[in-house]
């Protein structure tokens, strides 16, 4: 599980793009294998929280409704190339993983 | 599980959320601190403005032309359609994701720290055609904006 997110954090004119890429298989609980026809029990993150020096940038609630091996990408302001960015999920069955990237 | 601690659990909650709310009231708490558990009701609601409605507490939302969704016209597959809410409006503290039509229609809701812009992008599943609606939450109240995306093949069944 150690390698289950991937981040790029580019910092340019004062605003830092990061986008982060997840591995998961992201089960919204309502699909049917098809072999079986058994309902496959949900799997899906819940949280993603992103922090740069202990501040929580940006915290994202998910449903079932985001894809397979989520992508993120948003922006904030505030940062510095080489500063540490920390990105973290956690899903509906408690599995947790986190990630720590400098800014480029 | 049994009654007894059914019982339990229901009173830590509630206990919790009483707690929460007067913190926030008095805003002693940063937002982030007050979201931090998930928010089960809002992402199991199957109405939009139930989900709103537990989400951010309002579901009276105005139209904003200062948000763009930008999304593709026609999504082949379902089951990845690229979504990116970008809102030129200060002080965003929060972009949820709503496809209208998904059996659960909360998609995702992003809230954002200080530093943080109004601009989140990511991919979703759509189970068919029909409305993404990017709602932004600024200065305490809610702006939305919303695409149309026809789905070829939906991504939710199976």
């Amino acid at each position: 599980m150690a390698k289950s997110i991937k981040i790029r954090a580019k910092e340019k004119g004062g605003v830092t793009t990061v986008k982060a890429l997840m591995t998961h298989p992201m089960e919204t609980g309502g699909r049917k294998d098809k072999k079986t026809g058994k309902t496959i029990p949900a799997h899906f993150i819940q949280e993603v929280v992103c922090k740069h020096k202990g501040n929580t940038v940006m915290m994202a609630e998910w449903s079932g409704g985001v894809s397979k091996n989520p992508y993120i990408s948003f922006k904030f302001s505030g940062a510095a190339k080489g500063d540490d960015l920390e990105l973290s999920w956690t899903d509906n069955t408690g599995k947790s993983d986190s990630m720590t990237s400098k800014i480029k | 599980m049994s009654n007894e601690m059914k019982r339990r659990i229901f009173l830590k909650r509630s206990l919790a959320a009483g707690s929460v709310g007067v913190a926030a009231a008095t805003g002693l708490l940063a937002p982030q601190q007050v979201l931090a558990a998930w928010n089960k009701a809002a992402f199991e609601a199957k109405e939009l403005s139930g989900a709103l409605d537990a989400l951010l507490g309002s579901s009276d939302v105005s139209e904003s032309a200062d948000i763009k969704v930008k999304a593709p016209d026609i999504a082949e597959n379902g089951a990845v359609v690229p979504i990116t809410v970008d809102a030129s409006i200060d002080g965003v503290e929060s972009i949820a994701i709503i496809a209208s039509n998904n059996p659960v229609p909360l998609v995702a809701n992003f809230v954002m720290g200080p530093g943080a812009t109004g601009f989140v992008s990511t991919r979703i599943k759509m189970g068919k055609t029909g409305d993404v609606v990017g709602i932004v939450k600024a200065g305490g109240k809610l702006y939305s904006a919303k695409k149309e995306v026809k789905v070829t093949i939906g991504g939710c069944g199976g």
